[in-house]
């Protein structure tokens, strides 16, 4: 990481850093005693990164994704995502920009059981404000990406575990978001439709989309290029792997 | 999320959960159909009451000069004794009304008896006979649907000529024609030079049975003592002038009758409106006690929906935490959860409606009440179902809103 910017407070991060965060700190506040999930953490990650997070439980990796995610506030300390500074936004702002900046990838898929592929990956456009012609449009165009273009019709449980990933994937790309978001997207599927999902993943990385993706298994993480692991709320190691 | 979609999503919904949704609306319904139907009952009263009612035995804008008021239900014997010691409305009263009345006015002389009514060797039995001036068939709006009424001059003269109501002639006639048939009314020959047009019933009983003489012709004794009239009937053009009418014939009366300023009248002008009153305090009952009903099932409808929603929400916790994950704002999921409310509640309403419609029309079929849907009660039942959609979902939906997206994610 030659370019990595010495970031203070009352800086902006330089143009390519997609994400940025600077002594992030999180405190849960449990009524007998102050949980600190995250104690400092700042990080950054550069456009068309392929980063993974890893960290035992209770390492505050879930924190550190719900935080990037905006999902959650910190308790201290600055996020910017892709050049905007998000870390003190209000509850609707930080509805928009997660419509607009990060695509989600659930464990558990998160799809909406009721509702065909096509509709589930039409969802974020929905809160876009997009007109159904255009929603539909990109939606089929989302789901031929991740290999589904034959698949738009069928609901979530006329379809296998990798296939609702990728539906799931399709939806999160759906909206062009600055980053992929992905937490523990392996961890419901057998070895054999992880590798795919990787592969999935890996291929979008390729076509220049940021990938951050939280997990426990080491292989997993291997098909990241850089890996941040977390201790006790603080970044223990970050390396970049050899590619 | 443009409310379009909300509306979209909400159906989509209820159509996946038609039992529950079917429940949860089954409040609204029962309240907005007996909004329409008792409100169309109420209206089929009035309109009865209004227009047929007291335009067939009084009238429009007309009063009548009696000894005592025609309709008398529940009076105390000792009125009633007082009422019989009354001095009779004598021809020289409604001469000197007539005279004395600025107002312009038509008037007609009336009474009336049960008589038969024979021709050859057919009888008609219990047939009201009335001896009535020529004026009486405009006030009364009996229009003639063969032959003629009897003329002024004819009333004067006393000329046995009668009008038949439709009832007699088919009695008498069956379908040959009457005109110029004599028939004896009371022993009296008379000659039928018309016959009214067909009046219906009112209250089940009919208004066919009955037959017009001119006043002062011979039957007139069957009817009444030399000189005395039941009623002497005064029709202004509008209410206004009937009012006028009304004040004006009671001075002329008292005057008469040299009653002193703190003596009751001995007499009575008599108008639809007792009969109204008495009908309107009917209306007034079904205009109290059923907005209770319709309230009570509006209230139990909204609780309904409001525990569906609230188990709605509690059980797609999770797809409320993905929507917000994926952009929806807190506006988004209150908009979504209310429009499922209202729709679901507007979808009872208009079933409501639907039903409140098809009682009315059962009603008109099986009574004789022209009961009517008003556009107002649908109206409102319309804004009813959505003010209980949205009254009663504010506080589920705006649960939903203020679920943080996190823990709703994480729940099972």
């Amino acid at each position: 990481m030659s370019n990595v910017q010495l970031f203070r407070t009352g800086d902006t991060p330089l143009p390519d850093v997609i994400i940025l965060t600077h002594k992030l700190t999180r405190e849960y506040d449990m009524g007998s005693e102050l949980v600190r999930a995250l104690r400092g953490v700042s990080v950054q990650i550069q456009r068309n990164e392929y980063v993974a997070v890893m960290g035992p439980s209770g390492s505050g990796k879930s924190t550190l994704m719900n935080l990037i995610g905006c999902l959650d506030t910190p308790t201290s300390g600055e996020y910017w995502l892709n050049g905007q500074k998000v870390s003190d936004l209000a509850d609707d702002e930080l509805a928009r920009i997660r419509n607009k900046e990060i695509g989600f990838v659930f464990q558990t898929f998160n799809l909406l059981p009721r509702a065909d592929a096509l509709h589930n990956v039409e969802l974020p456009l929905i809160y876009a404000g997009m007109s159904a012609k255009s929603r539909r449009e990109r939606a089929v165009h989302a789901l031929e990406r991740v290999g589904l273009g034959n698949r738009m019709d069928h609901k979530p449980n006329e379809l296998s575990g990798g296939q609702r990933q990728r539906v799931a994937i399709a939806r999160a790309l759906v909206n062009e978001p600055s980053i992929l978001l992905a937490d523990e997207p392996t961890g419901n599927l057998d070895s054999t439709t992880s590798t795919e999902i990787m592969g999935v993943f890996g291929e979008l990385h390729r076509q220049g989309q940021t990938v951050v993706m939280v997990t426990h298994e080491q292989d997993i993480a291997a098909h990241a290029e850089r890996v941040i692991t977390l201790r006790d709320g603080v970044v223990a190691t970050d390396q970049a792997r050899a590619a | 999320m443009p409310f379009y979609e909300a509306i979209r999503l909400a159906l989509q919904t209820i159509r996946s959960q038609k039992l529950k949704s079917g429940f949860s609306l089954l409040g609204v319904f029962v309240g907005v159909a007996s909004l329409i139907a008792a409100w169309s009952i109420a209206n089929g009263v009035n309109r009865y009451m209004t227009e047929k009612f007291a335009q067939t035995l009084y009238g429009v804008n007309t009063f009548q000069l009696r000894r005592q008021p025609m309709f008398n239900a529940n009076v105390p014997d000792s009125v009633w004794r007082a009422w019989r010691r009354r001095p009779r409305i004598r021809f020289s009263d409604a001469e000197a009304i007539s005279a004395g009345l600025t107002i312009p006015v038509i008037t007609a002389w009336q009474s009336s008896d049960q008589v038969s009514v024979t021709y050859g060797n057919k009888e008609a039995r219990d047939i009201e006979l009335t001896a009535a001036s020529e004026r009486y068939f405009d006030i009364k709006n009996l229009g003639i649907a063969v032959g003629r009424p009897f003329t002024g001059e004819e009333n004067r003269s006393g000329a046995p000529v009668a009008v038949l109501g439709e009832a007699v002639a088919k009695r008498l006639f069956s379908d040959r024609n009457p005109l110029g048939k004599s028939v004896r009314i009371g022993g009296v020959p008379y000659r039928v030079i018309g016959v009214v047009e067909h009046q219906g019933s009112i209250l089940g009983f009919p208004l066919d049975r009955f037959v017009v003489v001119p006043a002062l012709s011979p039957a007139q004794n069957l009817v009444n003592p030399p000189g005395i009239l039941d009623a002497f009937l005064v029709k202004a053009r509008s209410d206004l002038e009937m009012r006028e009418a009304i004040s004006q014939a009671e001075g002329i009366m008292r005057s008469r009758r040299h009653l002193r300023p703190k003596q009751d009248n001995n007499f009575v002008l008599d108008t639809s409106e007792g009969v109204q009153r008495f009908w309107a305090g009917i209306s007034r009952i079904l205009v109290t006690v059923i907005p209770g009903i319709v309230i009570v099932s509006l209230v139990i409808g909204g609780i309904v929906i409001m525990n569906i929603m609230l188990m709605a929400v509690a059980e797609r916790t999770r797809e409320i935490g993905l929507r917000k994950s994926l952009g929806a704002r807190r506006t988004d999921v209150l908009r979504q959860f209310l429009a499922e409310s209202t729709v679901i509640s507007l979808l009872g309403a208009a079933f409501g409606i639907g039903a409140g419609i098809g009682l009315t029309i059962l009603i008109n079929a099986v009574s004789p009440l022209p009961a009517s849907v008003s556009p107002t009660s649908v109206l409102m039942g319309v804004m009813l179902g959505a003010g209980v959609g949205i009254v009663f979902g504010v506080y589920p939906a705006s649960r939903a809103a203020r679920l943080d997206p996190i823990t709703a994610l994480r729940q099972e």
